[in-house]
């Protein structure tokens, strides 16, 4: 799943660093993350993942990191196995 | 709704505000203007001596410059665009017959260089870019404007066509959010200076779709944002009359707003919704103006 994330991040993230050389836990926000890439980034992962984030998950936490949004990702896929 | 309803009927039935037929659109009278005016005195007499510096820009901004300004990403429900007529002779025989048929005859209007303001500031970040780096210790303006929103509304203090005063201040992060902080403080003083009730709470602006959800979360997330509401129309849901923004580097980064040292300029700004104040006034005072208690009149005209 990270390596999709890694992915999405690159292409829709604009970060001005490479997104090889981030770390999962590294503060996206800190990495360059503005406000509206984080909106483009959560609009691929939904399309990519064919799910749609929930309105509680819709929130700076939530793409903090690539390991926050594995554990968005994995609980918004939980719910839908669960439904 | 129906309070709403009717205190926007006792206005219109009092003359303060004059109906033109569109929700949100109304003529005002000359006593509905003299309570702007004079609150707009008030607040000067809040920050008139900052040496903020005076510029007025008419309510249509360069489209170029609204395009660059990203409004269109947040809110294009609420955007205003400038069309004309642009055709030849035979084009204004079909117009003019399309008129007479009822037909749709603003279909061929095209756009023209000029978009309406969405928010007083909006001109100003590209204007103060294209001077060069702001001077040591950054800028303070003082802007007013008539401003557009696409948002009919029976609500009267939800208008289409209304006016905003603003402060904007440019600077270091530093420099800007103590800019916000002292007008958080002067903003409740100066309106428990006319006997408003005032409540400041942490707000977000109405971004658009399901994506703007995310973009309204992270702006409360960081306290973006501030409104200062007053009750108008309805006790439980209060009416933003002043806001408190902080952009962080967005205009600054948008237009390469440069501080003295080369950074990128910080940005935050104070907004008075005039029309809202007003009716805040009126709705909690009366409706006309000589009955208002002594201090209220005092504070605002001086006797």
């Amino acid at each position: 799943m990270t390596t999709i994330i890694r992915e999405l991040l690159s292409k829709h993230g604009g970060l001005p660093v490479s997104v090889d050389q981030l770390k999962d836990a590294d503060d996206l926000y800190e990495a360059g993350l503005s406000s509206f890439a984080s909106v483009q980034l959560m609009l691929a992962l939904e399309d990519e993942f064919d799910v749609e984030f929930p309105e509680n998950l819709l929130n700076r936490k939530s793409f903090s990191s690539i390991a926050a949004i594995a554990e968005a990702l994995s609980q918004i896929t939980e719910d839908k196995q669960v439904a | 709704m129906d309070m709403q309803t009717s205190l926007l009927d006792r206005l219109f039935a009092s003359g303060l505000l004059i109906e033109t037929g569109v929700d949100g659109l109304y003529g005002r009278s000359g006593k509905f203007e003299d309570v702007i005016a004079a609150f707009e005195r008030l607040i000067e007499t809040f920050g008139g001596d900052d040496g903020a510096e005076a510029i007025r820009f008419p309510p249509g901004m360069n489209r170029a410059h609204f395009e660059g300004s990203g409004y269109m990403k947040s809110f294009p429900q609420l955007a205003g665009t400038v069309h004309s007529f642009c055709g030849c002779e035979l084009d204004h025989m079909n117009l003019l017959q399309c008129m007479a048929e009822g037909e749709d005859w603003t279909k061929d209007q095209q756009a023209t260089d000029i978009v309406l303001t969405p928010a007083a500031c909006y001109p100003l970040y590209p204007t103060i870019a294209k001077r060069g780096p702001l001077p040591a210790g950054g800028g303070l303006f003082d802007l007013q404007s008539y401003c557009f929103r696409h948002e009919p509304s029976k609500d009267p203090a939800r208008m289409q066509l209304f006016r905003m005063r603003e402060y904007v201040r440019m600077g270091t992060p530093a420099e800007v959010q103590d800019f916000r902080q002292l007008w958080m403080e002067r903003g409740q003083k100066l309106i428990e200076t006319v006997g408003l009730p005032v409540h400041v709470d942490v707000a977000n602006d109405p971004f658009f779709g399901r994506a703007g959800k995310m973009l309204a979360n992270n702006q409360r997330d960081q306290n973006l944002k501030f409104e200062l509401l007053i009750p108008v129309t309805s006790t439980a849901n209060p009416t933003a009359c002043l806001s408190f923004n902080y952009h962080q580097d967005h205009f600054g980064s948008t237009w390469g707003l440069k501080t003295a040292d080369g950074g990128t300029a910080h940005t935050a700004c104070v907004g008075f919704g005039l029309e809202r104040i007003a009716l805040a006034l009126f709705a909690h005072h009366g409706l006309d103006t000589n009955d208002w208690p002594a201090p209220v009149r005092k504070a605002l005209w001086g006797a």
